[in-house]
């Protein structure tokens, strides 16, 4: 803090984008890629990247709107369950693990190993282990999403400071209260910051796990379209897949921005000191 | 006059305080003066054996209904440690504290705190209305009653309009009265402090010096408050604990004789408070007894 001090009172402070400003770049940038790709992509013969005018059209005619209902919800409807579930494991994990020196310090070690496995290794063994069906794949989007959220839920309630722990102490707050009013909402921009991750991890499982032994899907419909070598459809379902998973992203960002609000203002309360 | 005579003999219908530091009231004031808090015989120790270091020794400190007692003492004397024992954060290694009679075993029911570091204890995302309202949802209030508390709180620290704002968005004086009205509305037996002003700024500390003060006359309340600034621990204080030597015990009490109402201007030029505070820190400079730096001092006594 004080660094940053010193530094704006010898040199006039780089002015800042306006926010009308920084939206346009935000926009104008990816635009400007999609037209390059257009225009880059017009004559194209090769079977492998079809024109982007081509892909657009495969695109209206698969996805707009028939197939929604019968490939992108089934998708969405494991991936956010998957994610929902993996995440309420994750934090009542983490409160439990950071609450219990004892049972942390036993599993530490597996957690540490099991965060190491790459999810999508464990497809084989899950399908293996329980077949096919939606209730495996709803499992492999759980087990995937469940360790950075209890990671970082487990570090955000260890790191409770410790005036906080004496305030709650000396005003003598019951067991629930402290759990639920004190100690989760001081861990909820860390609990944030692994949700989001979980987040991108729960999006490649809930694809991957399509890509084996499912009939319908996004990832399924794409993977089928490279199988068959219709290269056209399959980069429409690249396209939609990006869309996918930028929403997605884009509604855990907003949930957060909604719940995080006091700490969002205090950041820049405190920035601007 | 000789200021030294008159603060340490003090009357006979005071009573008595001896070379450790106890307190004892006179006999026909024992019945009439209830003592809120009461330290015996505390001592603390860190570590054992060899590496054992005994912070607190022996310290005797006593508070009765309706005062204000000020603890002062060099900086590093382990106020800190002795404020965590007697708010039951804390076991001490040998005695025991009381409070309204029973002792403590944890943080007692009858005793509201408000810590140092306002930024840290305050609940950020909490409004002030629902940092106040905290401590009493456990308290079985009911809604009315909870929320009249709030609200008197809220407006006897001057912060009736604030309720629905957020802490961070309001300055340091203002965030320590949140903790103060917080405090307030739990309606303790004592409401300790420790150095609750000596994170905001000297014209800040006035203020809030003087709310203390009309605090208590308004809701008659009994205040224990650490500090290290000796003015300040003489301005508000009815006696003034002082702290010393290695290990911390009781140096010495001393009672302010200075009339109850107290202004910032006039009381701290009256020549009995200037007295009054020489001889503090006389005691918590004087060689030999505590850690006071090299090479300071003492300021020479003109009468």
């Amino acid at each position: 803090m004080t660094a940053t001090a010193t530094a704006t009172a010898t040199r006039r402070p780089a002015p800042a984008l306006s926010p009308a400003t920084r939206w346009l770049a935000r926009v104008l940038v990816p635009a400007a890629l999609v037209v390059a790709w257009w225009f880059g992509s017009a004559g194209s013969t090769s079977p492998y990247y079809p024109p982007l005018a081509e892909i657009v059209t495969r695109f209206r005619e698969l996805w707009l709107f028939e197939q929604v209902r019968s490939d992108v919800v089934p998708t969405l409807v494991v991936l956010f369950s998957g994610l929902l579930i993996g995440v309420a494991l994750g934090v009542v994990g983490g409160l439990g693990l950071a609450r219990m020196p004892t049972v942390r310090a036993t599993v530490m070690p597996l957690i540490t190993f099991y965060r190491a496995l790459p999810g999508i290794a464990l497809i084989p063994v899950l399908v293996q282990l329980f077949g096919y069906g939606d209730g495996v794949r709803v499992g492999m989007v759980v087990l995937v999403a469940l360790p950075p959220t209890l990671i970082a839920t487990m570090d955000g309630v260890l790191g409770l400071d410790a005036t906080l722990s004496d305030v709650v102490r000396a005003y003598g707050l019951p067991r629930s209260e402290r759990l639920l009013g004190v100690y989760l909402p001081v861990a909820g921009p860390q609990v944030f910051a692994g949700v989001q991750v979980s987040m991108q991890f729960a999006f490649i499982a809930a694809i991957a796990v399509e890509m084996v032994g499912s009939t319908r899907g996004i990832g399924y419909q794409t993977l089928l379209a490279q199988q068959t070598f219709a290269s056209a459809d399959m980069w429409a379902g690249v396209l939609l897949l990006g869309v996918v998973g930028f929403g997605s992203s884009a509604v855990v960002r907003l949930v957060r921005n909604r719940l995080l609000r006091w700490y969002d203002g205090a950041q820049a309360v405190s920035r601007a000191a | 006059m000789n200021p030294g005579s008159a603060l340490t003999a003090v009357g006979a219908d005071e009573g008595t305080t001896d070379r450790a530091g106890g307190w004892t009231a006179p006999p026909a004031l024992e019945s009439r003066r209830t003592p809120v808090l009461e330290v015996r015989a505390v001592s603390k120790q860190y570590g054992s054996g060899r590496n054992a270091v005994r912070v607190l020794e022996g310290l005797d400190l006593r508070v009765d209904a309706g005062e204000v007692v000020s603890l002062v003492g060099p900086s590093g004397i382990s106020k800190t440690t002795l404020l965590k024992t007697i708010a039951g954060l804390q076991a001490p290694t040998e005695g025991e504290v009381v409070v309204t009679g029973r002792p403590v075993a944890g943080p007692p029911r009858e005793m509201a705190l408000v810590f140092q570091d306002y930024g840290r204890s305050l609940m950020p995302w909490l409004t002030v209305a629902k940092n106040v309202r905290m401590p009493l949802r456990h308290l079985d209030l009911g809604k009315d009653e909870t929320a009249r508390r709030c609200s008197e709180a809220l407006t006897a620290v001057g912060l009736e309009d604030a309720d629905r704002k957020y802490p961070w968005q309001l300055s340091g004086g203002m965030q320590q009265r949140v903790a103060i009205a917080r405090a307030l509305a739990y309606r303790p037996e004592i409401l300790v402090m420790d150095e609750p002003f000596a994170s905001v700024d000297a014209q800040t500390r006035f203020e809030l010096e003087d709310l203390t003060l009309a605090l208590r006359r308004q809701f008659d309340m009994t205040i224990l408050i650490v500090t290290h600034d000796i003015d300040e621990a003489v301005y508000l204080g009815d006696r003034v604990v002082v702290l010393g030597g290695r290990p911390a015990s009781v140096s010495r009490v001393l009672t302010v004789d200075l009339p109850r109402d107290r202004h910032q201007d006039t009381t701290r030029a009256d020549e009995r408070f200037v007295a009054l505070r020489t001889e503090v820190l006389h005691l918590i400079q004087a060689p030999g007894r505590s850690s006071s730096p090299a090479g300071v001092q003492a300021p020479g006594r003109d009468a």
